[in-house]
């Protein structure tokens, strides 16, 4: 098995996806394998007694809002009984940001490849302040899920049916021009998203309040198009995963106590190490005291060939590699130096337009020591306080290490 | 005495680097040792010896950074320990240039995509993989490192061969290509002088006495020191002189070695006379049948003196002695009757040997011309001993004594100190790579020892040359000045300052020794012609270089107005044997 032409075709598969939103529906319905008593999440497997702050409290939020159980109490003891089961998001051809807990009646994106006609989905992006994918479960928190679900989820559904899909490979093209890298920065991309869609949302019948509120949560959130860009990176990802003697790598996720990876040729097997703490910026009152290791699917970005590694396009936020653009634009060029191949549809402006790297190769990880760069959400490690900063991840080095190893032994070399 | 030491953890500096901020560290005031090392179990060693053990030194590991110093005060230990990690920092930033420092040689050749040449300064046992890289890459390669087993060298050059491409190396210290000097090189004029090298101060030698007597040179290829043995067959050699012997440049050539494995050098020697140019043959050592378009030299000056005649460069005039043999040796007092020779330059040492050994007898040293004259210990001098400082029992983790004279000073002290010592014979090497400015480390040395022999009631001969032209960062004609008027009798090269301390010593009734050098003659069929079309493109101009290894060859080129960019090389895998074994499996 040559693993350079193997590699070839899982590249070709990554530049040759089309991921297009084309709808929005309860997750029971479109998630394969989704049912009432499935909680997903974030990153590798994780067990309840091994899950962090963050986590425990999206699950416990996703039993309450499911009305699985009443009380916080309630939600703990269904979960150490068995009577409900965690599975990551990953296991479901899901993802989802931060915990990334995903329940059977929440409304989520579904992103197809338009080429293949795989699919991925992605829970909706609840904004700012308390919210469940940073553990939060207050009164409000909840509210604002069921008007997510009741009235923002089918009204998006509505106007992505009159529109016939939304192509997110394009957008993702357009916002690496527009000062995004598509992961901490999607300002510009959740602007195009509302714009899209905002003529189709006054045509899908909804009153003049329930409207405004539909066209005030794309005002003001900046994260809105965060997780339909990450599913159109996991139907990507999904169709490069599988090629026998590929070592590229096809999934990184984080659940708050583990980094894992998968690799193409190496099935359905996670390499594990524990996650570490992002190194970043800290918002007013809060230092890395009070973070949780590093969590959440939207490493999905990074392992597409954006995010981290589109830096070079993002200036805006360029305090988070130490402060300058051209350092924007070396950590890009690092990336170069671990990945298969670049992709052209996303050219980056401060390179001549030249196509993001793309295609994480295990051994040149290995090899060079660099490991993919992560920009990343912090979260405090105790549930319902929130996003506390913003900053730089790696993940562990022995994740690659292991799915080295794992891959001469299957090779038999 | 307070001993102050720091461990950080995954931190590869190259030993140059390393070297450096430790000599920067020892020379504060109150220092008095400082360590600057990788933490391999034998480095961990050497700071126990010297007295810098500290808590954490148990715990590093080799891809560990330590850094100790001991100090008549803690402050001054500390001070000492930050000035190092300081001085690495430093380095690293000239070094880096721009924002991004590639990683690896593909990335280095995005950012410089003109580039034609590796020069490539790795530890040994990783010189294999980053050769093969740049081979890849369709780069021609300068492989400073040593150390590199010779499978390795067989099998690169192998691959190179067959692509046509240059695998200047392993081990080699010097070339010259179109004007740029590569690794340590000196700054010769353009002419119309083409050199082949496998002995990398012999090189610099014949072509600053090419300068010197006028002419110039077009380009200078080094092949490492072990092309001419039998296991590797002169690959690098033989497709220089083609090369060469294609390049309208270049009217004359001149082959450089130590003596070659008989079957090699008839195969070169076959070449050469094939090669439809003339072609000045110096096999140091070595009896060369000449002939045709085949000149042999018995030094380095005698090479340099022929390519110039050849090339119609005109007479450099005879090689007249500055110092008086007979007025010196009348100097000595009775009991002064040996040679002592202090060698930076490895071939230089060499060439020495054999010009003496016939005049003067047996001449014991570390790199003996016969096994017999081994100099055992090399701590230690006895009858006629010529040293060669930059070998590996004086080198290892030190610098060159070419870069730091320190060792050197001090066995110049102790031969100094012997009352049977004569005739001290010293090189002084210059050109980018070396030291700055040698001379003025030397000079009050030798004054030092001068006069402590001369208050002794004893005289000492101390002559020397210097290898280098006007044009070098130094300045020979400088360097020459400072040294005589130190005492040294400064000879125009290296084989006139071994002639004159020969008959200084042959003066003193010092018996003579029957040496017969090795016959060499060329084969009856000059062998195939390889396929050099890549290197003619590359001696076509000025290369644009990757450098990979040691950051001081990087600024050296950038001194010169090279195009370079340095890769920013860590040990694969971290050093992991394990997993880069693995890797090269993977990759195969």
């Amino acid at each position: 098995m040559d693993i350079n032409a193997a590699n070839q075709i899982a590249l070709d598969r990554i530049l040759g996806a089309q991921p297009a939103l084309v709808g929005v529906a309860p997750a029971r319905d479109v998630i394969p394998g989704m049912r009432p008593d499935l909680i997903l999440h974030a990153g590798p497997p994780v067990t309840w007694d091994r899950a962090s702050g963050p986590l425990r409290g999206a699950v416990i939020g996703g039993l309450l809002f499911e009305g699985l159980a009443a009380t916080e109490a309630e939600a703990v003891a269904l979960v150490e009984r068995g009577d409900v089961r965690l599975a990551p998001c990953h296991h479901h051809a899901a993802v989802g940001p931060m915990a990334g807990v995903t329940t059977a009646s929440m409304q989520v994106y579904v992103v197809e490849d338009r080429g293949s006609g795989a699919r991925a989905y992605s829970n909706l992006n609840e904004g700012y302040g308390k919210v469940l994918r940073y553990g939060a479960y207050a009164g409000d928190v909840l509210a604002r899920l069921r008007w997510m679900n009741d009235v923002l989820g089918p009204a998006v559904a509505d106007a992505l049916a009159r529109m016939g899909g939304l192509d997110l490979k394009s957008l993702i093209a357009q916002q690496l021009t527009m000062g995004d890298e598509g992961h901490n920065r999607n300002r510009a991309g959740s602007a195009l998203f509302g714009r899209l869609l905002a003529p189709h949302l006054a045509r899908v019948g909804l009153p003049a309040e329930a409207l405004e509120a539909v066209l005030r949560y794309f005002a003001d959130n900046d994260l809105a198009v965060l997780n339909p860009v990450m599913a159109a990176c996991k139907v990507t990802m999904d169709a490069a995963h599988g090629v026998a003697g590929s070592t590229v790598v096809t999934c990184m996720a984080r659940n708050g106590t583990d980094f894992g990876i998968r690799v193409s040729g190496l099935g359905d097997r996670w390499f594990v190490a524990p996650a570490e703490v992002p190194v970043g910026l800290y918002f007013p009152g809060f230092s890395a005291a009070d973070a949780n290791p590093d969590i959440g699917d939207s490493t999905i970005t990074e392992t597409a060939g954006i995010g981290a590694f589109a830096m070079a396009a993002a200036p805006a936020i360029v305090k988070f590699v130490g402060g300058t653009p051209a350092e924007a634009v070396a950590a890009t060029l690092e990336m170069y130096e671990i990945t298969v191949g670049e992709n052209p549809t996303f050219g980056l402006p401060p390179l001549d337009f030249r196509g993001t790297p793309t295609g994480i190769d295990i051994r040149k990880v290995v090899r060079t020591g660099l490991t993919p760069r992560v920009n990343t959400g912090i979260a405090h490690h105790r549930p319902g306080v929130g996003q506390i900063g913003a900053g730089l991840v790696r993940p562990p080095m022995a994740c690659f290490e292991q799915a080295v190893e794992a891959m001469a032994e299957a090779l038999g070399r | 005495m307070p001993v102050v030491g720091i461990v950080r953890r995954s931190a590869y500096f190259d030993s140059v680097a390393l070297m450096l901020a430790q000599r920067e560290a020892r020379e504060l005031p109150g220092v008095e040792e400082a360590g600057v090392v990788m933490a391999t179990e034998a480095n961990k060693a050497l700071l126990r010896e010297g007295g810098l053990a500290f808590p954490d030194l148990d715990r590093a590991g080799p891809d560990d950074l330590v850094v100790a110093a001991r100090a008549a005060t803690l402050q001054q230990a500390e001070a000492a320990v930050a000035r190092a990690q300081e001085a690495l920092v430093r380095r690293r930033e000239t070094a880096g240039g721009g924002a991004y420092r590639p990683k690896t040689i593909a990335a280095a050749r995005r950012q410089l995509p003109q580039a034609r040449l590796a020069l490539v300064s790795v530890p040994g046992r990783f010189a294999r993989a980053v050769a093969a890289e740049a081979l890849d890459e369709g780069l021609h390669v300068l492989l400073f490192s040593d150390n590199v087993p010779l499978e390795h060298e067989i099998e690169l050059k192998a691959r190179s061969r067959a692509a046509g491409l240059l695998l200047m190396g392993p081990d080699c210290g010097t070339a010259i290509i179109a004007g740029a000097a590569l690794g340590f090189a000196n700054r010769v004029r353009a002419g119309r002088i083409g050199l082949v090298g496998a002995a990398g101060t012999g090189l610099q030698e014949v072509t600053s006495l090419i300068h010197r007597f006028g002419a110039g040179i077009t380009h200078a290829i080094g092949t490492g020191s072990r092309d001419l043995s039998e296991a590797v067959g002169g690959v690098t050699m033989l497709q220089g002189l083609r090369a060469l012997a294609l390049d309208p440049a270049t009217a004359v050539i001149v082959l450089v070695s130590k003596p070659p494995a008989p079957a090699v050098a008839a195969t070169v020697l076959a070449a050469a006379a094939a090669c439809g140019k003339p072609v000045v043959v110096a096999f140091l050592g070595a009896q060369v049948a000449a002939g045709g378009n085949v000149h042999a030299a018995v030094s380095l000056e005698d090479a340099a003196r022929q390519a110039v005649r050849l090339v119609g460069g005109g007479d450099p005039g005879p090689p007249a002695l500055r110092g008086l043999p007979a007025q010196e040796a009348a100097r000595l007092h009775a009991g002064a009757r040996y040679l002592r020779g202090l060698f930076s330059g490895g071939t230089l040492c060499y060439e020495t040997l054999v010009l003496l050994r016939p005049h003067i007898g047996p001449i014991y040293s570390n790199a003996p011309l016969v096994p017999e004259d081994v100099l055992d210990p090399v701590t230690r001098s006895r009858g006629h001993a010529v040293v060669d400082m930059g070998g590996d029992e004086f080198t290892q983790g030190r610098l060159h004594p070419m870069l730091d004279p320190t060792l050197r000073l001090q066995r110049l002290r102790q031969e100094a100190a012997d009352p049977e010592t004569a005739v001290i014979d010293l090189d002084v090497v210059l050109g980018y790579g070396a030291h700055p400015d040698p001379a003025t480390a030397l000079a009050p040395v030798l004054r030092e020892v001068r006069e402590a022999a001369r208050r002794a009631g004893r005289y000492l001969v101390v002559v020397g040359s210097v290898c280098g032209t006007d044009e070098d960062p130094q300045d020979a004609a400088a360097q020459r000045e400072v040294l005589a008027e130190a005492g040294m009798l400064v000879e125009d090269s290296n084989a006139r300052a071994a002639r004159l301390a020969g008959l200084v010593l042959e003066g003193r009734g010092a018996p003579r020794a029957a040496w017969t050098p090795s016959r060499v003659a060329p084969a009856a069929v000059p062998p195939p012609w390889p396929e050099v079309g890549p290197i003619a493109s590359l001696l076509a101009g000025r290369p644009a270089v990757i450098s990979v290894g040691l950051d001081l060859f990087t600024e050296s080129l950038q001194t010169q107005g090279v195009p370079v960019v340095a890769v920013d090389w860590r040990p694969p895998a971290g050093g992991k044997p394990h997993l880069m074994d693995l890797l090269d499996r993977l990759e195969a």
